[in-house]
């Protein structure tokens, strides 16, 4: 009685106040989150066995962090990461800005050309990195670090930066021409309207696209198993070693800190830029 | 208004020169390598002669590699079929959720697609795995009931775990498991452009829930649903890791065989062929949905 | 006229592929106008006002501003300056920064810059806001910012596009004076768009009224709608009643048009030049027919300024929309043509005076009509 619009009956649209929808719901998310959960939760626990609870320790991240190779496995990736993530915003940001701006002969060749590296099948592409670093250019390993990466760099930035491209599109879709009108009204050039203008508009959807280069360089394993080399392992692929053989309270551990990241990286675009960010990477799945 | 390329040349060069040079040389001429070598042959160790051949081809629909072709397509429409079920719900959900819940539900729903694949695939093996959380859930539970039975004279016969892993059943649980966001979002995204007034005025008109989703609802989200249907099923017919962590022996799919050729069994052309059916069959989905996107937007007019 | 011609379009025509957009069209604004550019939507006018601002280049013809031939200088180099219909206000930017931005481009000194901002946003009604951001505020404190930032670049020309358009009912009432004020304050020439009759008729000092990219009139507002040069025009300003007819008299001081609509001749107390043996149609305004009784054989009223049995038609009510002020009342005529007349409600009883199916006479002046040849 305290509370009258508790007891209100659901609207017929309210659908999420309806208990089958709510049941529903809350399955999926035990679904989804159980699973990861659980790994997290293990990499604490204090037992090979990796079942019972033991007791609480971190001797597993201190064995992840004494792996040579998992560390060097794991700086792989950031470097990778890091490197793809700015070509492909880079790039991505003028395909966007090209195909926004210009009318061209062969447009819808670009865009459809654009679109094959989110269709293709992972594994295909994988395939023909392999094939064009073994064949084509011959990329040498003896380089040093990190140049010695620069295939799997080339190969992660030739699949994000469509990516990158579709969501800053989206972006610069919602980018009211006035605006620009008004500031070369107002006296600015071309670069300036670029500066002042463009760009800050843009960039929620620079923001989100690099997360999402970065991410997606970051979860790559398929592409990356086919084009990386012994001295060469990501972190994905040096997982993937070591998860063919066993689940180990160490894989859980260093499984759990790429999960952070991944969650920290996430929460800190969101943070930066609200709910532009999340919206503008939601549209592209 | 788009501005003719012609007014700024050498700005246009500029913006569209880096990356169309990208798209060419890092990921078309690869491609097309791999295409032409479809129609090779291995001519020694490390050459492959290029001399038009269909003999992968041929040799790709033969009953081994058709079935695993065809067993792949199946995983991959069982896995679309159940992320749509168990999807629907969920973006019904989101969608007439209250603004901030719907963004909380919306983040549910994007966290795990953010997390890496290797990554769930793997939390997936220490659940269904013989010792894994299920079985020793199950196992408590019987040894529990064990006692209960022992206390009146009837003990069980020990716990046999189930084998819950290396299996088709852990494949396609373990696509769901990793397809269902690409599933939920696209649904999403269409049933929040629905108006909502098309709903009221159908249950204003008399029609139930049911009804009003079976003849207003659906069609209306038909693209989001075909737009989630391709998302989910594309990568699922080429999925490599989930068959190849969670699969057994029996549940090889394409993209394994293809990773075989290339990696071990050394006969990339055969391979090349593979791969280009794998693109050609993505190709075709595409086209067909681009199809029924464009009669429904002639329909409508 | 003195003024001193500040625009002129000479022959300008546009077009968008196969479609003309603005038609050889010539126009001189002068210094210190408030010009309107008036038609229906798709009409030319804002194609004719980006031509002005420089987003559009003519296809044939020249703009001079001041003299001087501006069609090929590009927006960012023209002294006039613009108010979107959206009104254009950077989001990601303050208001003092959107009032300054285009001093700043200018490389104006950040000191000057913030002591014309706030002129600016004075002039505005808007002191004190220089730190809000644009998602904080109204529609109509955002057209004033657009407003304020065109202002501060002290433009030879003020352009605003649909300024009203996307404001409520009673501030748009209110922006209309706020505007014509402003002018006169600024002493800028103002030049606007819009498709609003009543927008421009209140705040103009002068209009053009375009259709389908001709230019089909300029004149004062009040001379479009007693003088309008066309059935375009008279229609498109206000409401009239259009009668086909021809001459039958045209005489230097009076003449007599025959409307087969109409039972009686139409007297007027001035000639017509032209169109002598061509269809002509008499424009007549609701508001200057009056209402007559005819039950009970009432005879035809005698206006005096027209010879009997011209200017009076009988008739019958056959619709009255009671507007509160005033009453539209539709007529039906004997030929069965019906013609709209409209009565100022000067008592609170007046609109008890004619009902529905009553017989009436329509009577009006001979000065009333308007004859057009187009």
């Amino acid at each position: 009685m305290s509370k009258p619009e508790r007891q209100a009956p659901p609207a017929p649209l309210e659908y999420l106040r309806r208990w089958p929808i709510r049941a529903w719901l809350a399955v999926v998310a035990v679904f989804l989150y159980a699973p990861l959960i659980t790994l997290m939760a293990f990499s604490f626990n204090n037992s090979r066995r990796n079942i019972v609870w033991r007791g609480f320790t971190l001797d597993y991240y201190v064995q992840v962090f004494q792996d040579q190779g998992l560390l060097t496995a794991f700086g792989n990736s950031l470097v990778i990461a890091a490197v793809s993530t700015v070509a492909s915003v880079i790039l991505g940001a003028l395909t966007a800005l090209t195909l926004w701006r210009f009318k061209f002969p062969g447009k819808p060749a670009l865009e459809g050309a654009l679109a094959l590296p989110i269709v293709v099948p992972e594994i295909c592409m994988g395939v023909a990195m392999l094939v064009f670093f073994t064949q084509v250019i011959p990329w040498p390993t003896s380089l040093a670090w990190p140049l010695n990466l620069g295939s799997i760099i080339i190969s992660h930035i030739s699949f994000s930066f469509s990516f990158v491209a579709i969501v800053i599109r989206a972006r610069l879709a919602s980018f009211n021409r006035e605006l620009e009108e008004a500031a070369k009204d107002l006296g600015a050039g071309e670069w300036r309207i670029l500066r002042d203008i463009l760009v800050p508009h843009m960039w929620p959807g620079l923001l989100a696209g690099a997360l999402l280069a970065f991410t997606l360089s970051l979860d790559d394993f398929v592409i990356t198993f086919f084009t990386s080399g012994p001295d060469t392992t990501t972190f994905p692929v040096k997982v993937y070693s070591m998860v063919r053989f066993s689940v180990t309270p160490e894989v859980n551990a260093a499984s759990t800190l790429l999960i952070i990241i991944t969650v920290v990286l996430t929460a800190i675009a969101l943070r930066l830029q609200g709910a532009d960010v999340a919206k503008d990477a939601a549209g592209v799945a | 208004m788009e501005e003719n390329w012609k007014r700024a040349k050498a700005v246009f060069a500029a913006m569209a020169g880096p990356p169309v040079f990208w798209l060419a040389a890092f990921f078309l001429v690869p491609l097309g390598i791999i295409w032409a070598y479809s129609f090779g042959e291995n001519s020694s160790l490390t050459e492959i002669a290029i001399n038009g051949t269909f003999a992968n081809y041929v040799h790709a629909i033969q009953p081994l590699y058709l079935g695993i072709i065809v067993k792949s397509f199946w995983f991959a429409a069982l896995t679309t079929a159940l992320c749509l079920v168990v999807g629907f719900p969920v973006a019904i959900a989101i969608t007439f959720a209250p603004e901030k819940t719907k963004a909380w539900l919306l983040l549910l729903i994007m966290l795990p697609f953010w997390t890496n694949l290797l990554i769930r695939t793997y939390a997936l093996m220490a659940v269904l795995r013989t010792e894994g959380y299920i079985n020793f859930a199950l196992a408590f539970l019987w040894n529990s009931l064990g006692h209960l039975t022992a206390a009146f004279g009837h003990p069980l016969a020990a716990f046999t775990p189930l084998e819950l892993l290396h299996n088709n059943f852990a494949v396609v649980f373990g696509l769901v498991y990793v397809q269902l966001p690409f599933m939920v979002l696209p649904l999403y995204a269409a049933l929040d452009r629905l108006d909502r007034s098309l709903l009221e005025a159908s249950l204003d008109l008399g029609a139930g829930h049911f009804t009003t989703f079976r003849r207003v609802v659906i069609p209306l989200a038909t693209p989001g649903i075909i737009s989630g249907i391709i998302v989910t099923l594309i990568p699922s017919v080429g999925a490599y890791l989930t068959p190849d962590l969670l699969g057994g022996p029996e549940s090889l799919m394409i993209a394994n065989v293809i990773e075989r050729q290339f990696k071990t069994a050394n006969n990339w052309p055969f391979g090349s062929a593979l791969s280009f059916l794998l693109m050609y069959m993505t190709f075709i989905a595409i086209a067909v949905q681009a199809m029924v996107a464009r009669n429904r937007r002639g329909a409508a007019r | 006229m003195t003024a001193k011609t500040i625009i002129s379009f000479e022959n300008v025509t546009k077009r968008f592929g196969k479609v003309v957009a603005v038609d050889d069209v010539s126009l001189s604004i002068c210094e210190g106008e408030f010009f309107a550019l008036l038609g229906p939507s798709g009409c030319g006018k804002t194609t004719l006002l980006r031509m002005l601002a420089g987003f559009e280049t003519p296809s044939e013809g020249r703009i001079l501003i001041d003299g001087e031939d501006v069609s090929r200088t590009p927006p960012n180099k023209r002294p006039v300056n613009m108010v979107f219909q959206s009104y254009a206000v950077f989001p990601h930017m303050s208001v003092a920064d959107n009032v300054g931005y285009g001093l700043m481009v200018d490389g104006v000194l950040p000191a000057e810059r913030s002591r014309r901002v706030e002129e600016a946003l004075a002039l505005v009604k808007l002191e004190g806001y220089g730190g809000r951001k644009p998602d904080q505020m109204s529609g109509g404190q955002r057209q004033r910012v657009a407003l304020a930032r065109a202002l501060v670049k002290r433009p030879r020309v003020l352009l605003l596009d649909e300024p009203l358009s996307a404001l409520d009912a009673k501030l748009r009432e209110q922006m209309r004076s706020e505007l014509s004020q402003l002018q006169e304050k600024v002493g800028v020439t103002f030049l606007f768009v819009t498709h609003d009759q009543d927008e421009a008729l209140a705040m103009a000092s002068r209009c053009a009224v375009m259709n389908r990219g001709l230019l089909q009139q300029v004149a004062t507002p009040s001379d479009l709608y007693e003088f309008p040069n066309s059935r375009f025009v008279a229609d498109f300003i206000g409401s009239v009643n259009l009668f086909e007819g021809r001459f039958e008299v045209d005489e230097a001081d009076h003449a007599v048009v025959r409307a087969p609509e109409l039972s009686t001749p139409v007297y007027l107390d001035h000639g017509v030049t032209g169109g002598r043996d061509a269809t002509v149609w008499v424009a007549l305004r609701p508001e200057k027919i009056e209402l007559h009784k005819r039950g009970d054989g009432q005879g035809a009223p005698a206006l005096g300024d027209a010879p009997d049995g011209h200017n009076v038609v009988p008739g019958v009510i056959r619709h009255i929309s009671y507007l509160g002020s005033e009453s539209v009342y539709e007529v039906e005529l004997d030929q069965g043509r019906r013609v709209r007349t409209l009565r100022t409600n000067l008592t609170r009883r007046d609109q008890e005076d004619f009902t529905w199916d009553e017989p009436v006479w329509l009577a009006w002046h001979a000065c009333s009509p308007a004859v057009l040849l187009s």
